[in-house]
C-alpha cells in the first residue's frame, strides 16, 4: 500500500502495545450500523497509470502556451521565470505548516515580511497583509473592513466595471448584513453602461451613509482612470475608497495610494503564478496604517531574539479567528502563502526595471492592436483611451461564433464574451494583451478577424 | 544566522530576468497617470535563488522530518501529485475559456466531486471554497439561505460546541449568525443534556467537529443529529478532523446536513507554509440548490462514441459566487490524483493506520505526560505539557525543547478545554520507528522539566534564532522592510 510504511509485524506489534486484538477494534466508538460502508470509487491505480491518466485528462485542455492566448477578464498569460517555481518546489518551503512556531519557520516568516514589503511599495500604501485566497474574496473583505470602520454607516457603492465576479462574491459575503448596494444597477443599454462605468456618475451615489466605493484600477473593461477626483468626494463623505488594481499596471502607472486610496487589493496571479483553470491565486491587500488593527489575515512583523538577532513572527493575531473566535474581524486562517511567495520571487527577479518593462509591453502592445483591429469593417474599440492591457471590441457577429472561428481556424484563444455578464454587450470581446502576445500574433489576430467582418 | 531582505541585497542597474524588445510603436499615456518611482528590488538571478535557498533552509518542513502538529493533518504528500498539477495541459489553462476547450479540466472536476460525495455520504458537492474557513463560511451561508427560503427568519442561533476550532464561530458571525457556545461533558463528548436545553425554533443548526479537537469520536453523535433535526437545524461537519474517518464511516450517514472538506489535509496537498488549501463543501438532498455557483454538471450525456459534455451549472437557490472563477484547481488535481491511486480500500487503510499511530503514541507517552481524556482515541489526542512537580514548565516550553530533538511541536494550547494542552497527531505516513524515537524525546523532555527546568525555558538552543520577542512585535509593529 503506497504512503503507509507499517510492516505487518510492525502492525501486530503495535497493536498489542495499544492493547486491543483488530484494527477494527480502535472504531468501536462509531456506531455499528453505519461503520465500513462500501464505497462505490474506481480501483486504485498505480503511479504509472495515475499519472498517465492525469495526462490524458491534460491533453483534453486547450492551453495558452500552444495557442496565441488573448483572454484576461482577471485572470492573465504571463511570462513566469522558471526560477519561480524551482523556488517553489523546495520541500522546505512548500511542505511547512503555517508559521506558528517562528523559530523554525524564519524562512516562511522572512518571505511573508518581504511580500508584505512589495506590495506596499507596488500599491503606494503603508501596511499589507500576507494574503487573501484570491481578488475577489479581498474585494469583500475590503468591503467588510469598510463597515467596521465606519461604525453604523450601511451603503456601499460599486463601481459598474468592478470584475463582476468581485460584486458577485461581495455580496454573497454580506447577504447575512443589513447592507446596501448602489453603483453597478445593471444597464439596459451601451451608453447606459458607458456613463455610469465613468468616475462621476460613481461620486454621484456616495452619501452620507456611505460606507465605503468600490472602484477598479484600471476597470474590468480596461480603462485608467485617475481616481484622485472621487477620493476627494468619497472623503469628504467620511466614507472610504477600496480599489482593485492590477498589479502589471502598477509597473507603470501611478499607484493608488498616491491617488488618496484607503485600501488597495487585488488579484495577484499576474505575478508570477500560472492560470491553472482559476486557481489557486493570490488575494493582496493594502491599506494605511490607521486601518492596520482592522485588515484580516496573516501579518509578519519584524522583532528580535534574546540575543539581538532580527527574526520574524506572526503578529497583532488579537484580530484573529484563534483569540477573539466570535468577535474576530475575519475567520481567514489557511491563506495562500505559497502564491504569496511565488509574487515575491516573481517581483524580486523582476524588479524595477523589469516590471516596466512588462507593463510597457502589455501597454504599447494593446494600443497596436487597437489601431490595427479598429480599421476592420465591422469592429469597433469602444474602450476609452487610456486603456491599459485590455479594451473592449465591438463586434459584427456573437462573440461565440468568432471565438469558435479563431480557435478552430486560427490556434487563438479569443477574447472574453462580455455578454455573458452585461446584457447590453452582446457581440462585444474583452481583448488582453501581455508580454506573452508577440506583434505577430497580434497581427495574425488581425487577419483572423478580417475574416469576420462579413 | 541573519539573512538580509531583498531590498538589502539590491544593487541598482541589475535585473534577474531577460525580457522581449518593444515589437511595436510606443503610445502615449498621459503623464499624469504615470508613476515617478517604482520602489522594488534590483537582483540578478543568482541573488535571488540564493537569497530564497537561504531563506528555506532557516524552515522545518513535512519533507525534512516528522510534524505531529494536531487538527493540521501534517501528512507527507506524495510527489506525484506535484508533477501531476504542473502539468501544461492544467497549468495553463484560462478558466475563462469555453468549456469545451477545457473538458479534461472539467472531467476532472465532475469526477472529484462524485468522488468527495461517495466518500461523505452526501448528494453534492461544490469545490469553489478556497480553504476549509471558507467551506465553513460557504456551510454557514447556506444554512442561512435554507431556513430564510422556508420563511423561517428567527433562526438565527448556531450552535457550538466550546471544544470547536476558532474559525467556526468567526464564519457564524460573518455570515451575520449568532455563535452559541455548549459545553462538553467529562468524556469530552458534546454535553447532551445541555444540547437538548439549546435546542429551540431559533437554532439554525449545529457545527460539530468529530472527532472532535481532543481527537475522541462523538460517542451520542446519532442522538445530537436526532436533538439538532428534531428543533428544525442542520447539522453541520467541521471536516478538519476527516482523515480518520475515510471509509469508516461517512458523515451523511450520521446525519450530517452539509461539512467540509480539506482537501490539504485528507487529500494530501501540502500546506505551503500556510496554503494554499481548498474546502470543497458537500451537502445533503435538502442543500443541493443552495451551492455557491458554478458547479460542474454533465451538459450531455453523450452517447456510445461520444464522451459525455461537461460544462457549469448555478444552482437554483445558490448563495452566490465564494470567490472568482471555480475554486483551487491546482489543489484539485492533487487530491483527485490522491484518491485515484488509493481507491477504497486504501482509503480505509489511511484512516486505520493514522488511528492506530495515534493510539500508539498515547500508549507510549501515558505514563510520562497526563492524558486527561484517556480512552481509544481516533487520530489524534491531547496530552498536558505540565507537571505538579515541575512548577514554572508551561506546555509551550516542552514545544520549543522538542525543536532541540528535530521535530516540529504539537499544537499546543488548544483546545482551549485542557491546561497546556499538547495536540498530538502523528497522520499514517509516520513509521514505528519515527514515532518511537519521538516517544523518547518526549520522555527525555519530561525527565529534564524536572532536573533542569533552565533548558526548556531557554530552548530551542540549535535553531536559526532564539525565542523571539513577541511583545514588541505587536506593540511596535515593523510591517514593511526599508525600501
Amino acid at each position: 500500500m503506497p504512503f503507509l510504511p507499517h510492516t505487518e509485524a510492525e502492525r501486530a506489534e503495535m497493536l498489542k502495545a495499544v492493547g486491543v486484538n483488530r484494527i477494527e477494534d480502535l472504531f468501536s466508538a462509531v456506531p455499528e450500523t453505519r461503520r465500513y460502508p462500501k464505497l462505490n470509487l474506481p480501483a486504485p491505480a498505480s503511479e504509472p497509470e495515475a499519472i498517465s491518466e492525469m495526462r490524458f485528462l491534460a491533453e483534453a485542455n486547450v492551453q495558452a502556451q500552444d495557442t496565441a492566448c488573448f483572454l484576461g477578464a482577471g485572470a492573465y498569460h504571463h511570462y513566469i521565470p522558471p526560477a519561480v517555481n524551482h523556488l517553489l518546489l523546495r520541500g522546505e518551503f512548500y511542505t511547512a505548516y503555517t508559521p506558528y512556531q517562528p523559530e523554525i519557520s524564519q524562512g516562511t516568516l522572512q518571505s511573508i515580511f518581504e511580500f508584505q514589503t512589495l506590495i506596499a511599495a507596488l500599491t503606494g500604501m503603508e501596511a499589507a497583509n500576507a494574503s487573501h485566497y484570491d481578488g475577489a474574496t479581498a474585494a469583500a473583505e475590503a468591503v467588510v473592513l469598510a463597515l467596521q470602520q465606519s461604525r453604523g454607516r450601511r451603503r456601499v457603492v460599486l463601481s459598474p466595471v468592478l470584475h463582476p465576479h468581485y460584486r458577485r462574491v461581495i455580496r454573497t459575503y454580506l447577504q447575512g448584513a443589513d447592507i446596501h448596494f448602489a453603483g453597478d444597477e445593471t444597464p439596459e443599454t451601451y451608453s447606459a453602461f458607458q456613463a455610469r462605468s465613468r468616475i462621476k456618475h460613481l461620486a454621484t451615489c456616495v452619501d452620507e451613509s456611505t460606507a465605503v466605493v468600490v472602484a477598479p484600477y484600471p476597470s474590468f473593461v480596461g480603462e485608467v482612470d485617475d481616481l484622485a477626483p472621487l477620493a476627494e468626494v468619497v472623503h469628504t463623505a467620511g466614507a472610504l475608497l477600496a480599489v482593485a488594481v492590477n498589479p502589471i499596471a502598477l509597473g507603470l502607472l501611478k499607484p493608488p495610494g498616491e491617488m488618496g486610496a484607503d485600501i488597495v487589493f487585488g488579484e495577484g496571479q499576474p505575478l508570477g503564478i500560472p492560470l491553472s483553470c482559476g486557481g489557486p491565486y493570490l488575494g493582496f491587500f493594502a491599506t494605511r496604517r490607521a486601518y492596520l488593527h482592522k485588515m484580516s489575515g496573516r501579518i509578519a512583523g519584524e522583532t528580535s531574539d534574546g540575543q539581538g538577532r532580527r527574526g520574524y513572527v506572526l503578529t497583532l493575531a488579537a484580530r484573529e479567528q484563534h483569540i477573539k473566535r466570535e468577535r474576530a474581524s475575519s475567520n481567514i486562517c489557511t491563506n495562500q502563502a505559497l502564491m504569496a511567495l511565488a509574487a515575491t520571487v516573481y517581483l524580486s527577479l523582476l524588479g524595477k526595471h523589469g516590471l516596466r518593462r512588462v507593463a510597457e509591453l502589455c501597454y504599447h502592445r494593446a494600443n497596436y492592436a487597437a489601431d490595427r483591429v479598429a480599421r476592420l469593417p465591422g469592429f469597433q474599440v469602444v474602450s476609452r483611451f487610456p486603456f491599459f492591457h485590455e479594451f473592449v471590441l465591438r463586434c459584427p457577429k456573437s462573440v461565440a461564433e468568432i471565438n469558435r472561428n479563431l480557435l478552430d481556424h486560427w490556434e487563438i484563444i479569443g477574447g472574453y464574451d462580455l455578454g455573458r455578464d452585461f446584457p447590453c454587450l452582446a457581440n462585444h470581446m474583452l481583448l488582453a494583451f501581455t508580454e506573452m502576445t508577440p506583434r505577430e500574433q497580434i497581427d495574425r489576430l488581425a487577419d483572423a478577424l478580417a475574416e469576420e467582418s462579413l | 544566522m541573519t539573512e538580509p531582505t531583498v531590498y538589502e541585497l539590491s544593487a541598482p542597474g541589475r535585473s534577474g530576468v531577460s525580457l522581449p524588445a518593444l515589437d511595436v510603436d510606443p503610445s502615449t499615456l498621459p503623464p499624469s497617470l504615470i508613476r515617478k518611482d517604482l520602489p522594488l528590488p534590483e537582483l540578478s538571478e543568482a541573488d535571488v535563488v540564493r537569497h530564497f535557498l537561504r531563506l528555506s533552509q532557516m524552515n522545518y518542513a513535512v519533507d525534512k522530518g516528522f510534524y505531529p502538529l494536531g487538527s493540521c493533518t501534517m501528512k507527507y504528500n506524495p510527489k506525484i501529485n506535484e508533477d501531476a498539477a504542473r502539468l501544461p495541459g492544467f497549468a495553463f489553462v484560462h478558466p475563462l475559456q469555453n468549456p469545451e476547450s477545457m473538458q479534461g479540466c472539467l472531467s476532472l472536476m465532475y469526477h472529484l466531486q462524485s468522488w468527495l460525495g461517495e466518500i461523505s455520504g452526501l448528494a453534492a458537492v461544490s469545490l469553489q471554497p478556497a480553504a476549509g474557513a471558507h467551506g465553513e463560511l460557504t456551510g454557514a451561508l447556506m444554512i442561512r439561505a435554507y431556513h430564510l427560503d422556508r420563511g423561517e427568519r428567527n433562526r438565527r442561533r448556531m450552535l457550538i460546541p466550546n471544544s470547536a476550532h476558532g474559525t467556526n464561530p468567526a464564519s457564524v458571525s460573518m455570515a451575520g449568525m449568532e455563535a452559541v457556545e455548549v459545553p462538553s461533558d467529562r468524556r469530552g463528548n458534546i454535553d447532551l443534556a445541555e444540547l437538548r436545553k439549546a435546542c429551540d425554533s431559533t437554532v439554525a443548526g449545529l457545527m460539530l467537529t468529530n472527532p472532535n479537537t481532543l481527537g475522541l469520536f462523538e460517542e451520542n453523535v446519532l442522538e445530537v443529529a436526532d436533538a439538532v433535526h428534531n428543533c428544525g437545524g442542520l447539522l453541520y461537519g467541521d471536516g478538519a478532523n476527516l482523515n480518520p474517518l475515510l471509509g469508516i464511516v461517512r458523515p451523511g450517514d450520521l446525519g450530517f446536513d452539509v461539512m467540509h472538506f480539506n482537501l490539504h489535509k485528507t487529500f494530501s496537498t501540502p500546506h505551503g507554509g500556510g496554503g494554499p488549501g481548498s474546502g470543497p463543501v458537500g451537502v445533503s438532498e435538502k442543500l443541493t440548490e443552495f451551492l455557491p455557483a458554478p458547479v460542474v454538471a454533465i451538459l450531455d450525456p453523450g452517447g456510445e462514441e461520444e464522451p459525455p459534455l461537461y460544462g457549469f451549472r448555478d444552482p437554483q437557490k445558490s448563495i452566490g459566487r465564494m470567490r472568482a472563477f471555480h475554486g483551487n484547481f491546482g489543489v484539485l488535481v492533487r487530491a483527485a490524483a490522491y484518491i485515484r491511486m488509493l481507491g477504497a480500500e486504501g482509503l480505509r487503510r489511511v484512516a486505520e493506520t493514522a488511528v492506530l499511530n495515534a493510539n500508539y503514541l498515547r500508549t507510549l507517552l501515558k505514563g510520562a505526560y497526563a492524558v486527561p481524556y484517556d480512552r481509544i482515541c481516533m487520530h489524534e489526542f491531547v496530552a498536558e505539557g505540565c507537571w505538579a512537580d515541575a512548577p514554572g514548565i508551561r506546555a509551550v516550553d516542552v514545544a520549543k525543547r522538542l525543536m532541540d530533538y528535530g521535530v516540529h511541536p504539537p499544537t499546543v494550547m488548544f483546545p482551549l478545554i485542557v491546561h497546556d494542552a499538547l495536540m498530538i497527531e502523528p497522520t499514517e505516513t509516520e513509521s514505528k520507528q519515527t514515532l518511537d524515537a519521538f516517544a523518547e524525546a518526549m520522555k527525555k523532555i519530561a525527565a529534564e522539566a524536572r532536573s533542569d527546568p533552565q533548558l526548556l525555558h531557554e530552548a530551542p538552543h540549535h535553531a536559526p534564532v532564539g525565542r523571539l520577542d513577541e511583545v514588541r512585535a505587536a506593540k511596535q509593529p515593523v510591517l514593511t522592510g526599508k525600501l
